[in-house]
């Protein structure tokens, strides 16, 4: 990747159409890796010059589609941390199950690694019957594929010892069906899940629940816009509630951690 | 008075290594000047797994403050910065750190690429990058990056490289500015200093 071909002033200048022209604000994400995005896809896409790029991203509603697709980091996996899903485990979850029902939000799911993983843990600990996920990402085509809970083959060897890792406690392979190279998802897994689009930088609370994750989303936002999101969280979060973090995002410069108390080791807070 | 090369002109400095290149860090860091004054960013390959550990080990071989690089924490100087594992490492214009948790590039997260060509953007011909041993080709890139912008370039000999095929790639593809036995590395470093 020839990292020079785009300089600074011209990602903000396209970064500004995107805003005007399609309503999607990424002036607040952390520049270096919303750069190197963007010369990643520049390079992918064999544009010739910048003023193309610019053109097409500004006035070709199909190709902002995969723009929108391309810019936003998707990788994820299930089970991801494994102590992280241990203390959902342990701690998080036994103290949710107390209540007649549980609604979780899983903000930046991706193509929902981590709402199955959660599922899973929620089934073992007969809680899911009680419970209702919601499932939301700034990227419509990575919930389409959330919404169908096939993974690939490959990763599964992976995710199953991530699983035990994290005090699974049966055969995983209980819990899909091989197709080809997919790995198809108990249906009753999704049956408590919900997908919607919403934009974390942008849209607005739409319930109030007793558990948010929202895990390596906020490493791509800069710190004004981390504040803004946890504010949202905030305002959606029941008192007692939790807000689970990626392990490398912390609550800590937010005016308003005083109000959270951190659980153990892990990057999950409880609302006091 | 003329300037002496690579003299007060150091801002950052990038050691990137795979496969072999813990034994040459592990060299470098107990003798390195405690009055270090720009700040050290390592990106060494590893398992997820193993996590703390390169942090731990480096941290016990020297005075200097050494840690994890966390999300937006700034560059200080006099401070070693270790590239955690499973995330790329950028540095942003203001000098402080962003982690993307990106594809892998060069089968790597960390990828030595990533972190070498944002720091050169940022610090250009004040930046230092070193390549150590190591056996896949990543890190070539973020040199001819370095280069690009006017940084130095350093790569360990390959004939004192417990895995030589890293720093072959990249004295075939880019060139150094200077080529160092793994020996000579932390004198090197302590005279950026100067
Ligand atoms: C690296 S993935 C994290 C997936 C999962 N939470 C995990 O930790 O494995 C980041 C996700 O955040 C989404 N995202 C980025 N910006 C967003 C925004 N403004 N609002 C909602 N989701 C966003 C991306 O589309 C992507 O799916």
């Amino acid at each position: 990747m020839i990292s020079d071909v785009i300089d600074n002033e011209q990602v903000e200048i396209l970064l500004n159409d995107v805003l005007e022209s399609h309503g999607y604000d990424f002036l607040e994400y952390s520049h270096a890796s919303i750069k190197r995005r963007i010369i990643r896809l520049y390079g992918l896409d064999n544009f010739v010059s910048f003023a193309e790029f610019r053109y097409t991203v500004r006035t070709d509603k199909q190709y902002f589609k995969r723009f929108l697709e391309e810019i936003t980091v998707n990788v994820t996996e299930m089970f991801r941390d494994p102590s992280f899903y241990k203390s959902l485990r342990n701690d998080v979850l036994p103290v949710l199950g107390t209540y007649p029902f549980i609604r979780i939000w899983v903000a930046g799911c991706s193509t929902g690694e981590e709402a199955y993983s959660l599922a899973i843990v929620l089934k073992e600990l007969n809680l899911l019957h009680k419970s209702l996920i919601y499932a939301t990402d700034i990227n419509p085509s990575v919930l389409e594929k959330a919404k169908k809970g096939m993974f690939p083959l490959t990763y599964l060897k992976q995710y199953s010892e991530n699983y035990l890792q994290s005090g699974g406690l049966k055969d995983f392979s209980t819990y899909y069906t091989a197709n080809y190279s997919l790995a198809k998802f108990d249906e009753s897994l999704n049956r408590k899940m919900i997908f919607s689009t919403h934009n974390l930088a942008s849209d607005h609370s739409f319930n109030e629940f007793q558990l948010i994750l929202c895990r390596n989303v906020l490493i791509y936002f800069d710190k004004e816009l981390q504040h803004k999101v946890f504010n949202l969280f905030d305002g959606s979060i029941e008192k007692l509630g939790y807000l689970a973090l990626g392990s490398k995002e912390s609550l800590e410069f937010w005016p308003k951690a005083k109000e959270y108390k951190r659980i153990k080791m892990e990057k999950i807070w409880r609302k006091l | 008075m003329a300037e002496t090369v690579g003299s007060t002109t150091c801002s950052a400095l990038v050691i990137g290594g795979s496969a072999g290149s813990l034994d040459v860090l592990l060299e470098i860091f107990p003798v390195l000047r405690n009055d270090i004054h720009f700040p050290i960013i390592i990106v060494v390959h590893r398992k997820a797994s193993n996590e703390s550990l390169l942090t731990d080990l480096l941290k016990s071989r020297t005075t200097l403050a050494v840690g994890e690089a966390e999300e937006k924490e700034f560059l200080m100087p006099g401070k070693v910065f270790i590239a955690p594992a499973d995330y790329h490492t950028l540095i942003e214009e203001d000098r402080s750190i962003s982690l993307d948790y990106s594809e892998k590039i060069n089968y790597s997260r960390p990828s030595i690429d990533v972190t070498f060509q944002s720091a050169a953007e940022v610090f250009k011909e004040k930046l230092v990058c070193i390549l150590l041993s190591g056996s896949n080709a990543d890190g070539v890139e973020g040199l001819k990056s370095v280069n690009n912008y006017g940084g130095k370039v350093v790569i360990q000999n390959p004939n004192t490289a417990i895995m030589p095929y890293m720093p072959q790639q990249a004295v075939i593809n880019v060139k150094p500015h200077v080529i160092l036995d793994g020996h000579d590395m932390a004198d090197y470093i302590n005279n950026l200093n100067d």
